[in-house]
């Protein structure tokens, strides 16, 4: 009981509990479409390009993390709407278009944070992130913006199963899909920039697909796959940073290894049993 | 609510007038010219290619037109829903996580219109619609499970619980065996009877005369629209097949290009 306890006496463990717990389900949730849609790339692609607005706002701050999540979330809203409109309309295949912007903006962001000096510790708390700094402010965010991307999702359940399932029927039944694509567009990045804290925009992807991919072997129900992907990816937080603190591994990494050990479980139970 | 559209009785079910369409300087289909009466079944036969698919995408407001126009009931098919788009099987991802019922509900989605969850009423329809098609033992079935014939049941049922007056199928009998041809048949026979227009792109010309009120003869144009006998004669096949015609034992004409892999332009 003490060896469970022990870490929670630490408040920046409890907070790191709570954020990677809500974190966990926020992206879950926003995965299960990310997984079924195919969007996997897209979300990888999105967090990278994020990394120069927060490198921005980490220089005009001078160094400061709060105002970070409000430089991420403007980032990444602009970013997800651009790769949506440049992969709609590209004469190059979309996948290498998002390559292109996505290393090219990734390759700015190391650029811009590389020019202060303790640039080696911030960018890697920028890449993997860092639960275990996350401010009681932090967390008010996280909670309010996570509590607005599932309520839109839970607004618009039936419009975003139809969309995803079966496109041509949403559009005769007069749905109104670019503006439906374009929400789910932004819901992912609202999530991006409030999981930026906990994993960090390397190991973002994994969040949004892993516990969502996990369920999807599962079940045959939707809902039934967004509250198992919600119960994967909490209790990879929850574990991820137990054992972050006894093995003393980085927070975001050991999340996410947790989580991929559940996806493993699953693939081998559904492949073999 | 979303978008909804009166109906002007007075106007046909479906008038299509001049329609054309163009893909990168390709033409999938001109000088479209026809109208559907309320409650007939039209099948649309014709060679690969020959813009089948084009033609119903068209109708069903999901691809807009190079010229010329489509009215159902005297307005424009974009805010209407009361067109049924049944797809190709090859076309759906079977593997969603969504059983038969969730699936027939999908339809209900518009009529649903934004923030509401389905009520009884809507149950209602679903349940009504899955009799119909004679699937109810399978509303908790997991998509994949079906077999051809009961996926196809299962969009019809989702085209009823829409409440659609005009149903579009695109090839739905191909890939299935005999029996469960004869089922869809028998079922589009029934929907006659709740005055729902059906419009279906086949390969089978046999099936068309059998089956079907009116023949449209499809190759970018229309060849010939009209009764079986008056559409299936060997000069009008001919001019819409070219060379891919033979004769049957019997006497009867069959196109020799079955299937349909180039049309999901």
């Amino acid at each position: 009981m003490s060896f469970l306890l022990t870490p929670l006496q630490y408040e920046f463990m409890q907070r790191g509990m709570i954020a990677a717990v809500l974190v966990g389900i926020v992206c879950a949730i926003v995965g299960t479409f990310v997984v079924l849609r195919g969007m996997a790339f897209f979300g990888d692609a999105l967090a990278h390009t994020i990394l120069p607005g927060i490198a921005l706002g980490y220089l005009v701050s001078g160094g400061a993390r709060e105002p970070l999540f409000w430089w991420a979330l403007g980032t990444a809203i602009v970013a997800s709407l651009g790769i949506g409109a440049i992969s709609k309309n590209s004469q190059i295949k979309e996948d290498t278009a998002i390559g292109i912007i996505f290393a090219g903006m990734f390759a700015l962001g190391i650029a811009l944070i590389s020019t202060v000096r303790s640039y080696a510790v911030d960018l890697s708390h920028f890449l993997f992130g860092d639960v275990l700094s996350v401010s009681a402010q932090s967390l008010w965010l996280i909670l309010l913006f996570g509590g607005i991307v599932l309520f839109t999702i839970f607004a618009f359940y039936k419009e975003f199963a139809t969309l995803s399932f079966d496109p041509i029927l949403a559009a005769t039944l007069r749905l109104p899909v670019d503006l439906l694509n374009n929400l789910l567009l932004v819901l992912i990045a609202v999530t991006v920039a409030v999981s930026l804290q906990t994993v960090g925009v390397a190991l973002m992807v994994a969040m949004l697909v892993t516990p969502a991919a996990t369920a999807y072997l599962l079940t045959n129900r939707l809902s039934k796959m967004m509250l198992l992907a919600a119960i994967f990816a909490s209790l990879s937080g929850v574990i991820g940073l137990y054992l972050s603190y006894y093995l003393s591994i980085a927070s975001g990494a050991a999340i996410v290894l947790t989580a991929t050990v559940f996806f493993m479980v699953a693939f081998g139970w559904r492949r073999y049993l | 609510m979303y978008p909804h559209t009166h109906h002007q009785t007075n106007q046909p079910i479906l008038d299509v007038s001049h329609l054309a369409v163009h893909y990168n300087g390709h033409v999938a289909l001109e000088d479209i010219t026809f109208h559907l009466h309320e409650g007939e079944r039209v099948a649309v036969v014709g060679p690969n290619g020959a813009g089948k698919s084009t033609l119903i995408k068209a109708i069903a407001g999901v691809l807009q037109p190079s010229s010329g126009d489509v009215n159902i009931y005297g307005s424009h098919p974009d805010k209407h829903v009361c067109i049924g788009y049944i797809p190709q099987r090859s076309q759906v991802d079977w593997n969603f996580p969504v059983t038969v019922a969730d699936v027939v509900m999908m339809g209900r989605s518009a009529k649903l219109g934004p923030f509401n969850w389905p009520r009884k009423k809507d149950w209602e329809f679903v349940n009504h619609a899955l009799e119909t098609v004679e699937i109810s033992n399978l509303a908790s079935r997991q998509i994949s499970q079906l077999s051809g014939g009961q996926q196809q049941r299962m969009f019809i049922a989702r085209a009823i619980a829409q409440e659609s007056e005009l149903m579009l199928m695109d090839e739905p009998l191909t890939g299935l065996d005999a029996p469960s041809q004869d089922g869809i048949l028998n079922l589009l026979d029934r929907l006659k009877a709740e005055k729902v227009t059906v419009m279906v792109a086949t390969h089978d010309l046999d099936q068309a005369a059998s089956h079907f009120d009116r023949i449209m003869l499809l190759n970018h144009r229309i060849v010939a629209f009209g009764v079986p006998q008056e559409v299936l004669k060997t000069e009008k096949l001919l001019e819409a097949y070219g060379g891919r015609l033979r004769s049957t034992e019997n006497g009867n004409v069959v196109a020799v290009d079955d299937c349909c892999d180039d049309e999901h332009v």
